[in-house]
């Protein structure tokens, strides 16, 4: 199992990643057939200059994933990703390297939980977050209150 | 401000469900999702490992909920009527229970909310749709809330 981060171990501005990702027209496909997406702007070049596109383009729900990888790999095995939201702004194209980041901006306890809040996004090879979004994780602690 | 999109018809939908879906979860489609994302955490890729975690076996990666769609509920809105494919803004996720190879998910979606706003390009809607997803203990794992845009 992946090393475990503990409560005590974030502060807030603690950097998450970067989880770098560099995705092919061959994820894109893999995507399409694991999630059921068949959109064709995802896989059909043709199809997306029809529609005005430059190319065929990441699903959202594909940036979407690596965020959720970006937060389960930050929360470890004893962790739980709580809340994830991303927000789709710009388009991404395949052949192109994508980096998921994030940092910690708030600690705080719920009941007998220990919560961290996150600003979470995904950059392009330029550093346009294309992707931003926000996740919550609960983490264990090495001493309970 | 009078809604110039919006009317009490439309607006008494909110809360309107579309039909649910029951899904099998297979332990090979939870693998092939998380190689499709090009994930390797053991928790979603191996038994073996994913034993000795909290967890005491496999768990779906959170977006796995993508793969198990629902029909969204027959709306109508306003002067736009029926045809609303819009603009998916972006996505709302939170996570309560885990999903399990062998586990039985059923999805339902519905019409969680309507507002009009006036925008620069004239008068906006936004569409937020919320998906549950539910175990065969009845426990809730999951909730997707969604915002599309009208205009």
């Amino acid at each position: 199992m992946a090393h475990q981060l503990y409560f005590e171990d974030v502060e807030v501005g603690t950097e998450i990643g970067p989880l770098e990702k560099n995705p092919t027209t061959q994820q894109l496909v893999k995507y399409a057939g694991a999630s059921g997406d068949f959109y064709q702007i995802h896989y059909d070049k043709d199809f997306a200059l029809a529609n005005k596109l430059p190319g065929v383009i990441l699903h959202g729900a594909l940036k979407n994933g690596f965020l959720g990888q970006l937060m389960t790999d930050f929360a470890g095995p004893e962790g739980w990703l709580r809340k994830l939201s991303v927000q789709y702004r710009g388009m991404d194209q395949p052949g192109s390297k994508v980096l998921c980041r994030g940092k910690v901006i708030k600690k705080y306890h719920d009941k007998d939980q220990h919560l961290v809040d996150c600003e979470i996004w995904l950059e392009n090879a330029k550093g346009e977050k294309t992707t931003p979004g926000s996740a919550t994780v609960v983490l264990p602690a090495r001493h309970t209150h | 401000m009078a809604n110039k999109i919006l009317d009490e018809e439309s607006l008494k939908q909110v809360g309107r469900s579309g039909e649910p879906r029951t899904y099998d979860v297979e332990r090979g489609a939870i693998r092939r999702f998380a190689e499709a994302l090009g994930d390797s955490n053991p928790l979603f890729n191996d038994e073996h490992r994913a034993r000795e975690s909290r967890f005491g076996g496999m768990i779906a990666p959170p977006t796995f909920c993508r793969s198990m769609g629902s029909p969204i509920p027959d709306v109508r809105i306003g002067a736009l009527g029926t045809s609303f494919r819009g603009l998916d803004g972006g996505s709302d996720w939170e996570y309560f229970h885990p999903i399990r190879p062998g586990d039985r998910i059923t999805v339902q979606t519905r019409l969680a909310d309507l507002r009009e706003s006036e925008g620069r390009l004239g008068p906006m809607v936004f569409i937020t749709m919320e998906t549950t997803y539910t175990n065969q203990f009845g426990e809730l794992c999951a909730t997707q809330r969604s915002t599309g845009i009208r205009y």
